[in-house]
């Protein structure tokens, strides 16, 4: 679903929407607290200027040529034909942001928007490659993901492409639809989360011989619950964004899909603090963050197309992959996810975008590139799993090829002295919390 | 393997592709996504079993 090229907002529509964008950052924040609060302590420091540095080289990439391949729709783009219909494949729009006229146009806003959620994305793959990632492969993956990975698929979602054309081309509903972000900017960040906490490898002694994972407890849990909450206040603003800027809905809605929000959020994580206190015994406080952000990540996808009714029972099912998930991935997969970011990120906006699909009802306004009424919800799941094959059988394969080159040439992984050492010392010459004594009994083979 | 997992997912991404380009009969395009889909679990499956444990990874 594609709002009209040139349908000018109204003035207040215009300064709702940059206040929801202005609120974006709050979720890098969030995101960011996240991941240093589930990290060692010996590797705080690093963490945040990692995130610092994310943020920086992000916006730098999307500025430099990120938003020319996403574009917006309606805007000058490479078309292949294909049976008569057409197949819009990456935006052609000029570097560095020229000739685009930056004054509350959408195409302005969407370009405001892209520089904040590109960062977003960005930030996810540092909870997965937490205590072992190099600072400056954090940067160089990065510039790959905000140049090339997250652009090319946005410009198909949000910026007029093949996957926004399928309602209009082959009457699959309203087209891949993903208001906020679910596919575009969590299941793109999780799944680069995912190449690179195999490329990297797990933690030295997360890992026994026998293949049994060991539990490496994050250091300040009070940081991850200030995350989270940070989180919320940037999710609202991205959701009500992205709702406004690419699906056209009236900004008086932003008041549903931040109720939607919320208790997305809420069932996800009353969701896991349930399942952990009953397998466990008591509820895990790290569990019901990723639970947490699993919901916000999932009501990316409908927020503003379902019922309050409907927001809670995809928070319910997020809440309730994302837990089982977590296990699965380090049990199961050996995947070492010190932040929980595949699981919350990748499988939490891959339940919201296949969510759209299940429970959404669009409405019959929404329009294609050309300004006419897009068909109804009719096929608007086999979009939605057009979408989802789309990440996993091509967006994985890409970020993986591309961190995995990348790996080849600038060697993402830290040398053992510098994860024995920590990160902070080891990369930046000094700790967070220069007055504590940093134990090194984990080191001890098992 | 974990290059074959990898051709097998891009290989089902093509199918889904393809199906939609190719099939205008409501049935057999579902059909041939969800057959894509399928593909792309088994080369993810494959791509999951090439990742062993990597401990002390480029030491």
């Amino acid at each position: 679903m594609i709002p009209a090229p040139n349908a000018a907002p109204s003035d207040s529509a215009t300064l709702l929407c940059l206040a929801f964008i202005f609120l974006v950052p709050c979720a890098a924040a969030g995101l960011a607290l996240i991941s240093t609060g589930l990290g060692r302590s010996r590797s705080a420091a690093h963490s945040m200027m990692s995130s610092l540095c994310v943020l920086a080289v992000a916006a730098l990439a999307y500025f430099v040529c990120g938003f020319a391949w996403q574009g917006f729709a309606g805007g000058p783009a490479h078309v292949v034909s294909v049976g008569g219909k057409e197949w819009s494949w990456i935006a052609a729009g000029p570097f560095f942001l020229r000739h685009q006229t930056l004054d509350g146009s959408p195409a302005s806003l969407a370009a405001l928007l892209g520089m904040f959620s590109v960062g977003l994305a960005a930030l996810i793959p540092l909870g997965s490659g937490a205590d072992r990632w190099r600072l400056g492969a954090c940067c160089a993956s990065t510039a790959v993901l905000a140049g090339w990975t997250y652009p090319l698929f946005a410009h198909w979602v949000w910026g007029g492409g093949w996957l926004a054309r399928l309602g209009a081309n082959y009457g699959l509903g309203s087209g891949f639809v993903d208001s906020g972000g679910a596919g575009t900017i969590q299941a793109v960040g999780g799944l680069t989360a995912l190449s690179i906490a195999w490329i990297v490898g797990a933690r030295h002694g997360k890992y026994a011989h026998d293949g049994m994972p060991t539990a490496i407890p994050g250091h300040n849990g009070v940081l991850v619950i200030l995350g989270c909450v940070l989180a919320l206040l940037g999710w609202l603003g991205l959701n009500s964004a992205g709702a406004v800027l690419y699906n056209g809905a009236e900004p008086g809605q932003a008041v549903l899909v931040a109720i939607n929000t919320i208790l997305c959020a809420a069932t996800a994580a009353l969701t896991a603090a349930v399942i952990t206190h009953v397998r466990f015994g008591k509820p895990d406080a790290s569990l019901t963050a990723n639970g947490w952000i699993g919901g916000l990540a999932a009501s990316s996808g409908a927020c503003a197309f379902v019922s309050p009714a409907e927001a809670a029972t995809i928070g319910l099912l997020a809440g309730a992959l994302v837990t089982f998930s977590v296990e699965w991935f380090e049990f199961h997969m050996s995947v070492d996810d010190p932040g929980g970011s595949i699981s919350a990120h990748a499988m939490g906006g891959l339940c919201g975008v296949f969510s759209v699909g299940i429970f959404a009802r669009i409405p019959a306004i929404a329009m294609d590139a050309a300004g006419k009424p897009t068909a109804g919800a009719t096929g608007q799941w086999l979009a939605q799993l057009v979408g989802i094959a789309t990440l996993i059988g091509f967006v994985l394969p890409l970020t993986y090829g591309l961190n995995w080159l990348l790996d080849r040439v600038y060697t993402q992984r830290v040398a053992a002295e510098g994860e024995r050492q920590g990160m902070d010392l080891y990369e930046l010459g000094a700790g967070a919390y220069p007055e504590f004594i940093v134990h090194s009994d984990e080191f001890t083979e098992r | 393997m974990r290059l074959f997992g990898f051709a097998l997912l891009l290989s089902g991404w093509g199918i889904v592709l393809t199906a939609l380009a190719l099939l205008s009969a409501e049935a057999p395009r579902i059909a041939f996504v969800l057959a894509g889909i399928g593909v792309e679990i088994v080369g993810l499956v494959l791509v999951i079993r090439a990742h062993p444990i990597r401990r002390g990874a480029h030491q």
